[in-house]
């Protein structure tokens, strides 16, 4: 196999970061708990792990589409 | 700025020569008392002596102690004492093996320090869209941020001078990427990492007089992972650090668990010729190496060169990262 290959993986994972940092920042500031929670500021933490939740679902989304992608670059060069 | 140039080329020259001076004790000292392991990819099997941890250590320290005396500030002792810490973890894996799950949550541990002291900043900063507030995350991401990188590197120790030299380019495009970013104190506490692991480098390059071991390996991911976490750039430094998470990511989706490299087959086996090719045994992991030899046997000095174009690659990656975190869209 050409190392071009693992050079593109590389780009690839790179740019999945890019957009992946974006959609984090993009949805997460939607987030907020105002108005359903007023306790001082447990507002703030409920809403930090509300935006926790939703990072690691993306993170789970990012593994998932670098395997895929993982497999598919690399399947008839070495056994998966 | 100026005031800062001096005290920067000073803790880069200790940094440089404590380890240039204090490694070649260090070996001797390790082949006395017979701490010495085999190299394998070697024609007759040489015993090179291990680990290299405490000279990579020594170095560490007295740099960024002498730093201290220019800017006492709590990030150079949170670098310090989590180093040290990390440091700790190795010489004991490196003196007993311990298990799989030994070293992430040991250093885990060590990454306490950190949220201790208060020597962090809970936003984390993405290029091009800005960055977020995470209070709940960013604890626990700092608690993970440690074993990984020090894991990362610790797993791409698996040739003569990839760990120290792929280090070095790493630890270069972080401190670039912080000079790019003005965060300027945490770039100058970032500059022994880098001359430390290239003065290792020398002694470490094919074909090794000595092994970092997990003790080397461990203080120097675990010194990157903190300097992530202090200069507010755990994105651009996950990105100079790739072909090496690609490395752990591979072997994890193929082992499937925490295990110990020791305790699992090699990925590689040696051709009569003496050079490296895939490990065909279906219980073989699949690593970086194995990638990189699916086109075929390489000596150990082409596919380190591979490591080190990729390591290049990925620097060059951070580095525009960081100019990338200038510009908010």
């Amino acid at each position: 196999m050409k190392n071009h290959a693992i050079f593109s993986f590389i780009l690839v994972m790179w740019i999945l970061i890019i957009i992946g940092g974006g959609l984090l920042v993009i949805f997460t500031s939607m987030i907020s708990m105002e108005g359903y929670i007023t306790v001082g500021s447990l507002e703030l933490y409920y809403a930090s792990i509300a935006k926790a939740l939703f990072a690691i679902i993306l993170v789970i989304i990012w593994v998932y589409v670098l395997t895929r992608i993982k497999n598919w670059v690399f399947h008839k060069k070495i056994k998966n | 700025m100026f005031d800062q140039i001096v005290p920067a080329i000073l803790i880069s020259i200790v940094a440089f020569f404590l380890v240039y001076v204090i490694t070649p004790f260090l070996i001797r000292t390790l082949e006395k008392r017979n701490f010495t392991v085999k190299d394998y990819h070697r024609k007759g099997g040489a015993m090179i002596p291990r680990p290299g941890g405490p000279s990579i250590l020594i170095g560490i320290i007295a740099s960024e102690i002498t730093l201290y005396l220019f800017f006492p500030t709590t990030a150079i002792i949170t670098i310090i004492i989590t180093t040290s810490l990390a440091f700790v973890v190795g010489i004991i894996d490196d003196r007993w093996a311990l298990g799989g799950w030994f070293k992430p949550l040991a250093l885990a541990a060590s990454a306490i320090p950190i949220i201790f002291l208060g020597a962090y900043d809970s936003n984390l900063a993405f290029p091009l869209f800005g960055s977020f507030k995470i209070p709940a995350l960013y604890l626990a991401l700092i608690i993970f941020i440690i074993p990984i990188t020090g894991n990362t590197i610790n797993s791409i120790d698996v040739l003569n001078g990839v760990a120290s030299g792929f280090m070095t380019i790493a630890s270069f495009a972080l401190t670039i990427s912080l000079f790019i970013m003005q965060h300027y104190e945490i770039a100058i506490a970032s500059l022994p990492l880098g001359f430390v692991s290239l003065a290792f480098y020398k002694y470490h390059k094919f074909p090794s007089k000595i092994f970092p071991g997990d003790s080397g390996a461990l203080t120097l991911g675990a010194m990157y992972g903190v300097i992530a976490i202090l200069g507010h750039v755990e994105i651009v430094a996950a990105i100079a650090l790739l072909p090496a998470v690609i490395n752990s990511f591979l072997f994890l989706s193929s082992v499937k668990r925490i295990v110990e490299h020791r305790q699992i087959r090699n990925p590689t086996t040696i051709t009569p010729d003496f050079k490296l090719m895939v490990n065909n045994d279906k219980d073989a992991p699949v690593t970086l190496l194995s990638l990189i030899l699916a086109a075929g046997p390489m000596t150990e000095k082409q596919i380190v060169s591979v490591i080190f174009k990729l390591a290049l690659f990925s620097a060059f990656l951070a580095i525009v990262t960081s100019f990338m975190m200038e510009i908010k869209i």
